[in-house]
């Protein structure tokens, strides 16, 4: 073990000189392209995003840029010379630091052994416990965050998580800081948090590179961006000259006017509505989560909940369906009363949810398109514990062809599939269930803009077929177009029911910020008590 | 997984499928050629190979390898691991012998529903308490060896005509101890292929979380899978004390767990859980029978037969998931 | 990710009954086998005089001090997330190779045991850290294979090596030092080693983050492949050492020791409050979970007219309620 706390760049790199380069990098996997011929460059004291579809190669050109993949072909750079990382430890020794969507930190170590991981200060030889917590106080203080740097980092929520890596980051003092999608799980307090130390690296002369799908914090944030599609360079330029309209038509190669036609999207207008409620919520309660939760959702229309991280919008849907157990509360479905606390009870009733974590909570990664279709159906297709083979197969092609699913066969494995036809897969999957009320808990996550508005479109189509959807997201645009009506929560309860007809996203904005000071203070509680 | 892997396999799939196919194509069949091989090899050199006497020997003693191995794999389709088999198999042929006056067929259902209360005492703690499976099994191999030495006290002969014969006898030649074992293989395959309790394992095993919110019934399957395996591993037990017409409840069934759980490595069952593959499974145990039995044949004493052993397991484990590095990066 | 649906546990109320509980659940994960040893040891002293003997004791701490130093090793690589099968073998073979090894001198009968044994877990760790192997399949080969090798060196099991009369590697294991047995002596030091290494070292902060999490240890640059490789040496030189303490012990090359030794390090481990998922545990945990399993079956040879078969049974039980315990406990504490 050796420290390298402070292995210094090759050659000193002033502010505007590039800092990080790819030139003509190639990268494949068994025979496809994903990157090919990628430029590249990020300035020293400036941020760069990086914008692409799923797919577009992205987040190979990161894991190029960090050391975890090596490129086939071109060349990396940095401070002006060529280097060739062969693992991530190569690229942080030289000072290049990455900050996952995932948070990659030891759960079960402190914050302090999380922040020193590999470079510990010592003392005789051995780890000066002491002087590693103190430095950590510092560093903590530094960033203006309030955690205590000895508690187990598992116990903290994924903001604090979030923050502790970028603690890790600043400690080693590197030039180029990479944050790939950061802000994905942070609550809107802790993204202003993290664009402040963001921007205080950028003044101090770090490059940066900063991901995500969130448009609007691009122009927040960024000053540069290059848009990469289908493995290729498309674009580099300064965030200003772009507008938004702009970026997507190049993200997606087509046309401005086209994408202008279909907005930004996929929703049509209004629902069907009336008729008797197909769920009705009341006094939901989840221990420390909800305090006495209430919903209706009527046949045909979809209802949009808001809240911003932390508020329960997750543990609301959760709980309707007997992921998470209630206290309290009644749950009743097109008038009939819903065992709480009980999945089966739950679908038996005609509730489905299609959860927030695709990959942990949905997709069955190893099992085909088929058998992940069939399984929330499997008694209903077996007779006397004998799988009908005949009745998987109708229902399996009846949903790829609605859902226009793309995969090589019905057998092909799910974890081959792109994110977008994974989620479709999970759709098919709770439609098999024929529900009539449909939880979806952020089904625009994470896939592709194509997927995405056919997902969109989806949801459109199985409202107006008179399902009860419950639809949950945090772009505005989603809630705002896809809902009929959006109920925000706040704190664990219901604090505003909108129309969305005449609703605009700064209006709704305004309602989900509605009571500032309070919230943000029970927030960093909630997240101190995060397990 | 990246972005680029993901929808790469979509865009491109018949370009790589001519890659991917002789790799898997050897994970999934690499056992049955080295079975294949190995048989055609012993034909060549050894003598005396290709006679009803050595085969009907190899079969029986595989039997019930193949018996407790079977239950294995079900097991580790759930992601789990069942160390307690070859206590299990002590315990239900230690209880032969103090049950013979209820005649064979009550001595054998005695001896089967020890096997099932130890399972299902396996199933509660990992099913439904939550403990992991390798401890809870590891704790009822410990306690359930010394509860067949309990009971079982010294070796015990068994004399009872019926177990005799149902150790020793034959229907057409074939003995019934293999009559058992294909019997066994047969149904277990049925029901990993066509059951819905079959489908559920697999997709239990393959990802727990997804399975409990996809409404399936994962503790009663969890629980059925280590009651099965205990079962098994009683039948492979009682069998095996039929055949030696003795039960030695301190060494009958040692290292039994090793064995199977080779035998399901071997034949292409990833300890990961999601997948079970029967016919694997039994050419798997069959090939392991084979290499010792090869190498009893070139009078290769037991340490090398070890070492070859231990190797083998390596080489074929590497065959199968070697590559899968590649793939995960 | 490390929030899933089923835990509860954000909240805004502070101290929530909800903390203490998983205050005492951690308490009972690291703490049980303390308390279950503690009574043990309480009720065997009232119950039989021969108990608190000091040859008794002595005895038991002797006794214990061969599976104390496989569990030691074990406990790094459970804490790795790691299993190892093979130091029971590793063990039986340390001491095989120790016994003959001493017909050559004392350096002899100490360097190649360890030479051998050493290289076996530098296989073993090579195969798991490069190849990806499955540790569980490793070390079950490994275990194959150094009980074939052990057999081969000892004619098939026939021959049983004897450590000369007067050969100071005797010593080892049969001496003291102010009455205390070298044997419990080499443990304490032994403990020690690991407990600092563990704590205050870069490898055992390694150690401790990839199992913790080993994605992220080796984004974060830890050497993880040199730490897996280094644990797996460091056990089977821990369990070849067990082996060289055991020879000096009995003076000969036991061929029969050691089957079903591993299993009983990784309850010992278990006991000890290690989680089997790797990251988090202590080596004290791991001493105490050796110490019970040892007074166990001392208090059962005690009690005259019980079967020492009932020593496996109190074990395994014993193994099954505390970890039942801890599941119980620590439910919803869970992440």
């Amino acid at each position: 073990m050796t420290q390298h706390s402070s292995a210094a760049p090759a050659a000193a790199v002033g502010v505007g000189d590039p800092v990080l380069q790819t030139v003509g990098v190639t990268k494949s996997f068994g025979g496809v392209h994903a990157l090919k011929g990628v430029d590249f460059e990020l300035r020293a004291g400036e941020i760069h995003t990086l914008v692409g579809e799923n797919g577009a190669g992205k987040s190979t050109l990161i894991k190029v840029l960090t050391g975890v993949y090596t490129p086939d072909g071109g060349e990396v750079r940095y401070a002006g010379e060529t280097v060739h990382f062969r693992r991530p430890s190569d690229a942080q020794h030289v000072g290049i630091s990455t900050i996952y969507q995932e948070v990659n930190l030891v759960p079960l170590l402190s914050v302090a052994r999380n922040i020193f991981l590999g470079r510990e200060p010592r003392r005789f030889g051995l780890i000066d416990v002491g002087a590693m917590n103190r430095r950590a106080r510092e560093l903590m203080a530094e960033l203006g965050i309030d955690i205590d740097v000895t508690a187990e980092l598992g116990r903290l929520g994924l903001g604090a998580q979030q923050m502790v890596a970028l603690a890790r980051a600043m400690s080693v003092d590197s030039r180029v800081v990479i944050m790939d999608e950061p802000t994905s799980s942070l609550e809107s307090a802790e993204v202003d948090t993290l664009f402040r130390v963001a921007r205080g690296l950028r003044d101090r002369g770090v490059g940066l590179v900063f991901v995500s799908h969130r448009l609007d914090e691009l122009w927040e944030l960024c000053d540069r961006v290059t848009i990469l599609r289908d493995g290729e360079w498309v674009h580099t330029g300064p965030m200003t000259e772009m507008t938004r309209l702009d970026l997507v038509a190049k993200m997606l190669g087509r046309d401005i006017e086209e994408v202008r036609a279909e907005g930004a999207t996929e929703f049509g207008s209004s629902h069907l509505q009336g008729g008797e409620p197909a769920l009705l919520v009341s006094g939901l309660e989840v221990a420390n989560r909800l305090h006495g939760v209430d919903l209706t959702v009527r046949p045909g229309e979809v209802v949009g909940l808001a809240g911003l991280l932390g508020s329960g919008r997750s543990e609301t849907v959760k709980a309707v369906y007997g992921a998470l157990k209630a206290r309290s509360g009644e749950v009743t479905v097109a008038g009939r009363k819903v065992r709480t606390g009980s999945v089966r009870g739950a679908l038996a009733s005609g509730i489905a949810l299609l959860s927030e974590d695709r990959k942990a909570e949905g997709i069955v990664p190893d099992l085909s398109v088929r058998d992940n279709i069939a399984l929330a159906v499997l008694p209903r297709m077996s007779r006397a514990g004998v799988v009908s083979e005949a009745r998987i197969d109708a229902l399996v092609d009846t949903f790829m062809k609605r859902l226009r699913i793309k995969a090589s066969s019905p057998d092909q494995k799910v974890r081959e599939l792109s994110g977008g036809n994974q989620q479709k897969v999970l759709i098919a999957r709770w439609l098999a269930t024929e529900p009539t009320v449909f939880l979806l808990d952020e089904p625009t996550r994470g896939i592709d803009v194509g997927a995405k508005a056919e997902v969109q479109g989806l949801i459109d189509e199985l409202a107006e077929q008179g399902l009860a959807v419950v639809l949950i997201s945090s772009e505005m645009d989603e809630l705002v177009e896809g809902a009929d009506r959006i109920v925000v929560l706040h704190d664990g309860h219901v604090q505003a029911e909108l129309d969305s007809t005449d609703l605009s996203s700064s209006e709704l904005l305004a309602a989900l910020a509605g009571d500032r000071e309070t919230d943000s203070q029970t927030s960093t509680q909630a997240e101190g008590q995060h397990a | 997984m990246s972005d680029g892997t993901a929808t790469a396999t979509v865009a491109d799939r018949s370009e790589r499928s001519g890659t991917r196919f002789d790799i898997d194509w050897v994970r999934r069949n690499g056992v049955f050629v080295a079975l294949g091989l190995l048989l055609l090899a012993n034909v060549f050199l050894t003598e005396n190979f290709v006679s009803t006497g050595t085969l009907r020997l190899q079969l029986v003693q595989v039997a019930p390898v193949v018996i407790v191995a079977l239950g294995m794999a079900l097991v580790i389709g759930t992601e789990g691991i069942d160390l307690s088999v070859g206590a299990v198999m002590a315990l239900a042929a230690a209880l032969i012998p103090l049950y013979v006056g209820y005649g064979s067929v009550g001595a054998i259902a005695i001896g089967l529903v020890a096997g099932v209360v130890v399972g299902l005492i396996a199933g509660v703690l990992v099913g439904v308490v939550g403990v992991q499976p390798i401890v809870a099994t590891l704790g009822l191999m410990v306690a359930i060896r010394g509860v067949a030495n309990l009971f079982g006290g010294e070796i015990k002969s068994i004399r009872e005509p019926g177990l005799v014969s149902l150790g020793t006898g034959d229907v057409a030649g074939v003995p019934y101890v293999v009559v058992i074992a294909a019997v066994v293989s047969l149904v277990v395959w049925l029901v990993v292929r066509r059951s819905t309790y079959g489908r559920q394992l697999v997709a239990i095993g393959g990802n727990k979380l997804a399975a409990r919110l996809a409404g399936l019934p994962v503790r009663r399957v969890l629980v059925t899978t280590y009651v099965v395996s205990g079962l098994l591993a009683a039948m492979a037990g009682i069998l095996l004390a039929a055949r030696s017409q003795a039960s030695d409840p301190t060494k009958l069934g040692q290292l039994m767990e090793l064995s199977a759980i080779t035998a399901v490595v071997i034949g292409g069952t990833p300890l990961s859980g999601g997948q079970v593959r029967i016919l694997g499974t039994i050419a798997g145990a069959l090939l392991m029978q084979l290499i010792t039995a090869t190498l009893i044949f070139h009078d290769i004493p037991d340490s090398t037969a070890q070492i070859v052993q231990a190797v083998i397991v390596i080489g074929a484990v590497y065959v199968q998931l070697g590559r899968g590095k590649a793939r995960r990066s | 990710m490390s929030t899933t649906m089923v835990d509860p546990a954000t909240s805004n109320a502070p101290e929530s009954a909800l903390a203490n509980r998983a205050r005492f659940a951690s308490l009972v994960q690291r703490q049980g086998a303390l308390a279950i040893f503690v009574v043990v040891v309480a009720v065997a002293s009232v119950s039989f005089d021969s108990f608190a003997s000091q040859g008794n004791i002595t005895g038991i701490a002797v006794q214990a001090s061969f599976l104390a130093m496989l569990a030691l090793g074990m406990t790094f690589v459970i804490m790795t997330g790691g299993i190892d099968l093979s130091v029971g073998s590793v063990f039986a073979l340390g001491g095989v190779l120790a016994a003959w090894g001493a017909q050559h001198g004392t350096l002899v009968a100490f360097v190649l045991p360890l030479a051998v044994c050493g290289a076996i877990g530098l296989v073993q760790g090579l195969v798991i850290a490069r190849g990806a192997l499955p540790p569980f399949i490793v070390t079950l080969a490994g275990l194959l294979f150094a009980r074939g090798l052990l057999l081969l060196l000892s004619d098939e099991g026939a021959t049983t090596y004897k450590v000369p009369r007067g050969s100071s590697f005797r010593e080892l294991a049969q001496g003291e030092l102010l009455g205390i047995p070298y044997p419990v002596i080499l443990v304490v030091v032994f403990f020690a080693i690991g407990g600092l290494v563990l704590h205050r070292t870069s490898y055992g902060a390694s150690v401790l983050a990839i199992g913790g999490q080993e994605d992220a240890a080796d984004l974060m640059g830890l050497p993880v492949v040199r730490t897996k490789v280094l644990t797996y040496v460091a056990s089977a030189l821990l369990a070849g050492f067990g082996g060289v303490m055991i020879a000096s012990y009995t003076s000969s090359g036991v061929t029969i020791l050691g089957v079903g030794t591993e299993l009983e390090a990784i309850a010992a481990v278990v006991l000890g409050g290690t989680l089997l998922t790797g990251g988090a545990g202590t080596v004290l945990g791991t001493l105490v979970g050796v110490l019970l399993l040892q007074v166990i079956k001392n208090v059962i040879n005690q009690i005259g007219s019980l079967d020492s078969d009932w020593q496996s049974v109190v074990s395994g039980t014993i193994l099954l309620l505390v970890v039942t315990l801890q599941r119980v406990l620590t439910r919803g504490d869970r992440t």
